[in-house]
């Protein structure tokens, strides 16, 4: 075998020399296809996993951090939330709607691998400039893709974040989350066992789809390349078919352990449950289902053909199974067994195809970038910085009313009215909130779940950024009256072999772990996607948060919106009036400055604040301020409410769009019935926690004292109307 | 009142409509569609929504042809009482137990909505506890739910009654404009001439519960639960 070969399935020359050194010979092809999957940046973490060590991962509630498919939490009365969320970058690029849809499929099985029922899709979007001729094409095939899977597999899509920028013209961002709930006493993990035991193969058939598919999503995309066999094909039915039938078979207490077959397919389920128990594995490849026949030992391990999973039984149970996968109308066949090696080894045709050490697949050497100290955050890189003031004296009515009309702040659902979102009887609260809710089926609690981030305080100041985004999940989760657990990610970078890349990585992650800590809100499961970069050309730093939180009691949930007239709208938390990076500046063609700073102990005493008096009745209403500032956040409850609110805009020694729409952290608009504005502003002051009384809702317009009065018609025909028309337009 | 939801391979509001029969006191059994006949006792059949067969060839074309069919045209030539929803509908006209099909919407996208819809028919089994003209919500979800018969059975379906729900605006006017999806006379639902099978595309099983935010699918349950 030569290097060249080794080189062209994206190995790097020193891990070839590596390879040959531990292993004391050459590799064949199978074995350096084996090794360029289980080493790709997409399967290894090789340049990110030294950082990654640096984020929190326990916490009272934590009950399975990073390392498994999926994180668990624990939510009280046995019950825990499994969740994660996952990138399919360069597969929906290269094929919108398969590529977003084997997005949902892939991190769907991760949570139900687990022995959790999936209750709820999220996804976090990213499309480049709405003018680019391409995204028009991209974001259609994305949000069908995402739609027809998850709608079919009856699992409802309840919100996510789309954002656009020309920064993503050629990389867009599609990242899926799943939230799932399992009994504590039955969650399932990848595990072998004893040597004897025998691996099964259960779930949909093997095809050449997919092949290599994390080894491509571990570069960058270059001109001209076809990359198209590379992306899977999705296949709701069998996915549907498959979830059901684990469950059934997981309640018989006939697994062993379990791994879904996902990036780089039969190779790292076999490699990851083998390798975790200490063991080995024996695989037969003439057993494997194929939809094709003749297909190699290369392209069978390597295939990331979907709705496939791993097994192993129970010696004994065999029959069962098999009763169970016959009812659904699916493969089970046993295709191998669990050794005592510690060795990978492969059989087909008789012949071993390949034999390979277990600890050397699943832990590759490090990359070199990815050992160094994080740089210091003075020292990374990061967008250019404009120091110029942002002008104040424009229209903020004009101003509103543009930035519910554009992609920043306008309406998505287009999007969201494609996915079913009351699907299973349990959704509380659907997409166009702060977050979304999910009651736990048969109880009279609920997980709130918010997926943020805001990429332009990132790229401006990674540290800060990554802060932010943690900081905001937080927030939306307190708004909708929900305990913040614990958050998963999808951290989307450019080209780690770059400085700067793993500059911003090395920062937005200490910002993370930063606010982590302060906000007892650790990290229990992820993915990084690296290589989001064309023709030298990296995305901006994109740490999509994926939080969720509990609620004890659907009955004390509080409204997202003004839904009643006479009550007091009061402002939490600070007002600076930093309107540098905000929507603001951009809709003034100002470019991006310094993000607003995160004071996470006013973030931390502030959402506690909100969150008691949400549960002592107090607060009818809350929504966090982010994005568009105070202004936007009082048209959002507007429009969540349908009805309107007259507001003395705070602080009347600043120029009013400073304070309207200044992106500050940590702040909330709350109301209370008119009676509890005493009581509530005292409560503040004692627990020092800014407060002002700023209105009281219950007019057709939003009225701002001395600004404008925008009626309620005018900001609905605002904010609804550029997406419909944008997605008609030729 | 013992009613059975059928579970097709993708069915996905089978649970959701046993869930919501038992909430209301009535008694759900689930029967797989690989069954060749129903549980004794039964007052009811539910064919729930979802993508039975994935979809393949047409929705509900596979499931009008799964063992357990059989056994339910039977039932429903008796007089049974059986309600279709969305994937349900799709496949009661894929059976022939209802005329016309359910095409591609008209915006060829999949439409999940709240929409409103005129109570145009109150005396089937289902429909007693609802007052003639009044105007219910009730979700949608389908990418195929664009109703379409010919003229001529159009013409005999509406003279003789039977269609039941119309899609409306807030105010009660089944015009083009409240019209999600393409349906000839913007019809949401419709029952056969005996009255007692009805094929529905909005899902009333998902607003029976207050928690949820909307209980005006709960008296079409309820009625089916007097029967």
């Amino acid at each position: 075998m030569s290097e060249n070969i080794a080189l062209e399935l994206g190995l790097e020359a020193e891990e070839y020399q590596h390879i040959k050194e531990k292993l004391r010979r050459e590799p064949n092809f199978t074995e350096l296809g084996i090794f360029s999957a289980m080493w790709s940046e997409h399967c290894s973490y090789k340049s990110s996993r030294a950082f990654l060590s640096r984020l929190p991962t326990e916490g009272d509630c934590v009950i399975c951090g990073p390392g498994e498919n999926a994180g668990v939490v624990d939510i009280g009365d046995n019950k825990a939330a499994v969740f994660k969320m996952e990138s399919h970058n360069h597969p929906s690029y290269i094929e919108p709607y398969h590529g977003a849809a084997t997005g949902v499929g892939g991190v769907m099985r991760d949570i139900f691998t687990m022995g959790a029922r999936p209750v709820a899709n999220f996804n976090a979007l990213r499309f480049g400039d709405p003018e680019h001729p391409k995204t028009k094409h991209l974001l259609s095939g994305v949000v069908s893709g995402l739609a027809d899977y998850g709608n079919c597999v009856g699992v409802p899509m309840l919100g996510g974040a789309t954002g656009f920028d020309t920064q993503y013209d050629d990389n867009i961002l599609v990242n899926a989350m799943c939230v799932g709930i399992a009994r504590q006493d039955a969650i399932f993990y990848a595990r072998a066992g004893k040597p004897g035991n025998q691996v099964f193969y259960v779930g949909s058939k093997t095809g050449r789809d997919g092949i290599h598919g994390a080894t491509m999503a571990s570069a960058s995309f270059e001109d001209d390349t076809d990359n198209r066999p590379t992306v899977q094909v999705g296949d709701p039915f069998a996915e549907k078919l498959l979830l059901e039938a684990c469950l059934e078979l997981m309640q018989t207490g006939a697994i062993v352990g379990i791994q879904d077959m996902g990036a780089a397919g039969l190779t790292s389920s076999a490699v990851e449950i083998a390798a975790k128990g200490g063991v080995g594995i024996r695989l037969n490849l003439d057993n494997v289902p194929l939809r094709e026949p003749e297909m190699s030992a290369y392209e069978i391990m390597l295939s990331e053909s979907q709705e496939r999973m791993l097994v192993i039984l129970k010696p004994g149970k065999e029959k069962l199974a098999l009763q169970i996968f016959e009812k659904w109308q699916l493969d089970c066949i046993n295709i191998g067994e669990i050794t005592d090696t510690e060795q990978l080894e492969v059989m087909q045709h008789n012949e071993r195809q390949a034999c390979l050490p277990l600890d050397m697949l699943a832990q590759p050497p490090l990359a070199p970038s990815a050992t160094a100290a994080p740089p210091d955050p003075a020292a990374v890189p990061s967008a250019p910085r404009t120091t110029a003031p942002v002008p104040v004296q424009a229209d903020a009515r004009e101003c509103l009313l543009k930035l519910l009309n554009s992609p920043e702040l306008g309406s998505r659902r287009w999007i969201y009215q494609q996915y079913d979102q009351t699907v299973m009887g349990d959704s509380i609260r659907t997409p166009g909130a702060d977050a979304a809710i999910v009651r736990i089926h048969g109880s009279a609690r609920a997980l709130a779940v918010s997926v943020d981030v805001t990429p332009r305080y990132v790229h401006a100041h990674p540290l800060e950024g990554g802060r932010q985004a943690v900081a905001e999940s937080f927030r939306n989760l307190v708004a909708s009256g929900a305990r913040p657990l614990a958050i998963t990610n999808c951290l989307n970078f450019g080209n780690p072999k770059k400085p700067e890349t793993i500059g911003q990585f090395a920062n937005t992650i200490e910002g993370m772990r930063e606010a982590c800590i302060a906000l007892d809100f650790p990290v229990v499961s992820g993915n990084v996607s690296f290589y989001n970069e064309t023709r030298g050309h990296g995305i901006p730093p994109t740490p999509s948060i994926g939080g969720i939180g509990l609620i004890d009691d659907i009955a004390r949930i509080p409204g997202a919106g003004f839904n009643d007239a006479g009550d007091a709208v009061l402002l939490l938390g600070e007002t600076r009036g930093h309107l540098e990076c905000s929507l603001y500046a951009r809709a003034n063609g100002v470019p991006d400055g310094a993000p607003p700073p995160v004071d996470l102990n006013a973030e931390k005493r502030n959402g506690a604040f909100v969150l008691e008096h949400i549960r002592n009745g107090c607060i009818r209403a809350a929504h966090d301020i982010s994005a568009g500032g105070l202004i936007a956040a009082l048209a959002q409850m507007s429009l969540l409410g349908g009805r309107g609110a007259v507001i003395t805009p705070p602080a009347p020694h600043a120029h009013p769009n400073s304070v309207l729409f200044g992106e500050d952290q940590a702040r909330y608009v709350v109301t209370c019935s008119s009676g509890n504005t005493g009581t509530l502003l005292e409560a503040a002051k004692a627990g020092g926690v800014p407060a002002v009384w700023i209105g009281t809702t219950g007019d057709a317009n939003l009225a701002i004292e001395g600004v404008t009065s925008i009626t309620l018609k005018d900001l609905r025909e605002a904010f609804e109307s550029w997406m419909p028309v944008y997605m008609r337009s030729d | 009142m013992s009613i059975a939801v059928i579970t097709f391979p993708a069915s996905n509001c089978d649970r959701d409509a046993a869930v919501a029969v038992e909430a209301l006191g009535g008694r759900a059994m689930f029967v797989h569609h690989g069954e060749t006949s129903l549980p004794g006792n039964l007052d009811a059949v539910i064919l729930p929504g979802g993508f039975s067969y994935g979809d393949y060839l047409r929705p509900g074309c596979m499931a009008a042809h799964s063992p357990i069919m059989r056994e339910i045209k039977n039932k429903a030539e008796a007089g049974m009482p059986v309600l279709g929803i969305c994937n349900g509908f799709q496949l009661l006209t894929e059976a022939g137990l209802l005329p016309g099909a359910l095409l591609r919407n008209r915006d060829l996208l999949f439409i999940y909505r709240e929409v409103h819809l005129l109570v145009e028919r109150n005396i089937s089994p289902f429909m007693h506890l609802y007052r003639q003209g009044a105007v219910v919500t009730m979700p949608i979800a389908h990418k195929d739910g664009n109703y379409y018969v010919d003229a001529e059975t159009l013409k005999r379906i509406e003279g003789e009654g039977r269609i039941v729900l119309r899609y409306c605006s807030a105010e009660g006017n089944a015009n083009i404009d409240a019209n999600p999806n393409g349906s000839l006379n913007n019809i949401a639902a419709l029952c056969n001439g005996a009255g007692n099978v009805l094929g529905m595309m909005p899902h009333p099983e998902r607003c029976a519960d207050a928690v949820l935010g909307n209980t005006d699918g709960e008296a079409l349950l309820r009625g089916l639960l007097q029967a």
